[in-house]
């Protein structure tokens, strides 16, 4: 079945030109093979994209169109079936939303999640280009490669071991508590003190993913031309000159892409991470709004109010990249996507 | 390599053979503070993970004396992982995690390699729209809660496959693999059309061959995450016997429960919960912390290609 195609991609491109003209317009050739053709040319390409189409129209666009239950009072309970229930619940219009202007919750969770958002940003966000910068100061090969395989490996932790290693380390029965307990001080808990929560968070994402983050830097900084860091030593720059000269810019690009990127995440922070943790600091301090959609829609039951939040963090969410990569191309760099 | 064998014993100037002659030679202080630096920032990752392999392997005794965490390994044991796999909560746990990761890494590599392969030959017909259809997912999520609905509206809620196909497809992951197998030499894949090779065929003896390097990458990224997850197990699973071992972890560590069966020899003080605790984190970092450094030369490739194409 397969050779078939590939002779009829082969012959239909050949086709409408003929041995007959003498200089065929071989760069539009395709567009005139009819659409039909190309269909059954192609056919193996596209039964090959099909599997993947399907499970993103299943899992991530058939849910799009679920939404509609934030705009009804929704019911499991109605039907046996999430679908016929969806089809059986009462319209209820914007309801929904209009609670969340006087839900003191819901702009808890919002005052928490753009806090936690502002301490990574600005404690989290330049430790991999400081790092990459210190790895790449290494000049030895061996050295280097060690470092990045130590620092690499957090990454590829799973939060629940994450949190777990540090609740050991600076938990009450950690082994910072330990030391202290035995010199006869205090005892302490980093795991469970609201007021340190967020940096808590913070420094547990520092812990797992700062190192990862080098990759990126450390690639843009090994494409800089060794000819501009002898051009500039030859006119006198020292070390941290052509660090600012030169490394720094090289990295713009990368950091506008990711800072973009970042922005565009801001009502997202570690979900998985903060959940894990909730219930040991309380919701008042650990309330984000990932875990207030997973406490009202999954865990009350409130189908239709969670699906009102997950909505407009999602908006707000696109609008903040689309905001973020605006503001990137009007600084003169390229952002996620052009122009 | 060769560098380092043949300084070997040489005097620490004579390492500047590496650097360009018109560098200046690094000071003595400044390159010991940047190597005590490097290596406070190393320890900083390593030290946690030692001690929690060192007291898993700790025996009651060892433990009591003391005081909990271990830091200096003495009378290294066995007993709290032979317990633990011996059968029960945590043996169970271990098999679900790994069952679901082999199947799920061979469907999530499968799916995406046909699609980046099926996306990746210029000018087949709509491809361009495809794209931007899988790459639009990339921009704005369902939601939690219809993502929920449509699982349960399915049928899949406490079934393996709800740990599965949600969460299958990563598109970053095929934009990567499909940026790499366009950078595939043409001449290649067009003598193997000509030899009468199909699509299938050409992806098979060629293109992925050809792109070993990223692929063991993507590979290692969809199995690290099945390995980690347990967020659709907590939602989607409410059967305690078939929770993977992320989230009977959880519940061993963060909520400080016993695990079942073992009570009785944890009361008895034959073995120790704390031990206990740390053995279940080794089984957790174990195949991701032996398994990563293999594919780590690999990352940068894999990273870049997407991050240029992406």
């Amino acid at each position: 079945m397969a050779q078939s195609t590939t002779h009829a991609r082969d012959t239909t491109e050949r086709a409408p030109t003929g041995p007959v003209e003498a200089a065929p317009p071989a760069k539009k050739a395709p567009a005139r093979v009819p659409l039909r053709h190309r269909l059954r040319r192609d056919r193996a390409l596209l039964l090959m994209v099909l599997p993947a189409l399907l499970l993103l129209l299943v899992f991530n666009y058939v849910p799009l169109i679920g939404n509609v239950v934030a705009f009804q009072d929704y019911d499991p309970y109605i039907a046996d079936n999430a679908f016929q229930a969806m089809t059986q619940s009462p319209w209820i219009g914007i309801e929904h939303f209009r609670h969340m202007a006087d839900d003191r919750l819901f702009w808890q969770a919002v005052r928490n999640t753009l806090a936690i958002f502002a301490i990574q940003l600005t404690l989290f966000f330049p430790l991999p280009i400081a790092l990459a910068l210190f790895i790449n100061s290494f000049v030895r090969p061996r050295v280097r490669a060690v470092a990045q395989a130590i620092l690499y490996l957090p990454h590829f932790f799973s939060w629940v071991l994450v949190i777990t290693v540090f609740q050991q380390m600076f938990g009450g029965a950690g082994l910072v508590a330990q030391v202290l307990r035995d010199h006869g001080h205090e005892g302490f808990d980093l795991m469970t003190d609201p007021g340190l929560f967020k940096f808590l968070v913070t420094f547990e994402m520092v812990w797992k993913d700062a190192g990862w983050g080098v990759i990126v830097f450390l690639a843009a900084l090994a494409a800089v031309s060794p000819d501009l860091y002898e051009a500039s030593a030859m006119d006198g720059a020292n070390r941290w000159r052509r660090m600012w000269h030169i490394q720094l810019p090289a990295l713009r690009p990368v950091v506008a892409l990711l800072l973009v990127l970042q922005v565009g995440n801001a009502l997202t922070v570690g979900f998985e991470q903060i959940l894990l943790q909730r219930t040991a600091v309380g919701p008042t301090a650990s309330e984000v709004l990932d875990t207030y959609v997973w406490n009202t829609g999954l865990d009350n039951g409130n189908f239709g109010y969670g699906a009102a939040i997950g909505i407009v963090k999602g908006v707000f969410g696109l609008l903040m990249v689309l905001g973020a990569n605006k503001a990137a191309h009007l600084m003169g760099e390229q952002g996620v996507y052009k122009r | 390599m060769s560098q380092g064998l043949l300084n070997f014993g040489i005097k620490p100037g004579s390492r500047t053979g590496l650097r360009p002659v018109w560098e200046e030679p690094p000071t003595r202080a400044g390159l010991a503070t940047k190597g005590v630096t490097l290596t406070l920032v190393c320890l900083a990752v390593l030290f946690p993970v030692w001690v929690v392999v060192v007291t898993s392997l700790s025996s009651v005794k060892t433990i009591t004396e003391t005081g909990g965490l271990v830091v200096i390994p003495r009378g290294v044991t066995f007993v709290h992982y032979q317990e633990l796999l011996g059968g029960g909560q945590v043996a169970r746990a271990t098999l679900v995690s790994v069952g679901v990761t082999v199947v799920g890494t061979l469907f999530s590599m499968v799916v995406s390699v046909l699609c980046a392969y099926g996306l990746s030959r210029p000018g087949s017909v709509l491809h361009r729209p495809i794209l931007l259809l899988i790459v639009a997912t990339m921009f704005f999520g369902a939601g939690l809660i219809p993502t929920y609905l449509v699982v349960q509206g399915l049928g899949l809620t406490d079934t393996y496959l709800s740990l599965i196909l949600p969460s299958a497809l990563n598109v970053f992951n095929i934009l990567v693999l499909r940026a790499f197998f366009m950078g595939t030499a043409q001449e290649l894949i067009e003598s193997a059309r000509i030899d009468g090779a199909g699509d299938l065929l050409i992806l098979w003896r060629i293109v992925m061959p050809l792109s070993r390097a990223v692929i063991a990458v993507i590979t290692l990224f969809y199995a690290v995450g099945y390995w980690s997850a347990w967020f659709n197990a907590s939602i989607y699973l409410s059967d305690p016997g078939m929770m993977p071992l992320q989230n009977v972890m959880q519940q061993l560590v963060i909520k400080q429960q016993k695990p079942t069966g073992l009570a009785q020899a944890i009361n008895t003080g034959h073995l120790s919960p704390l031990a206990i605790q740390m053995a279940v984190m080794v089984l957790a970092l174990l195949p991701v912390a032996v398994l990563s450094p293999f594919v780590q030369r690999h990352f940068k490739q894999g990273m870049l290609t997407g991050a240029v194409k992406g």
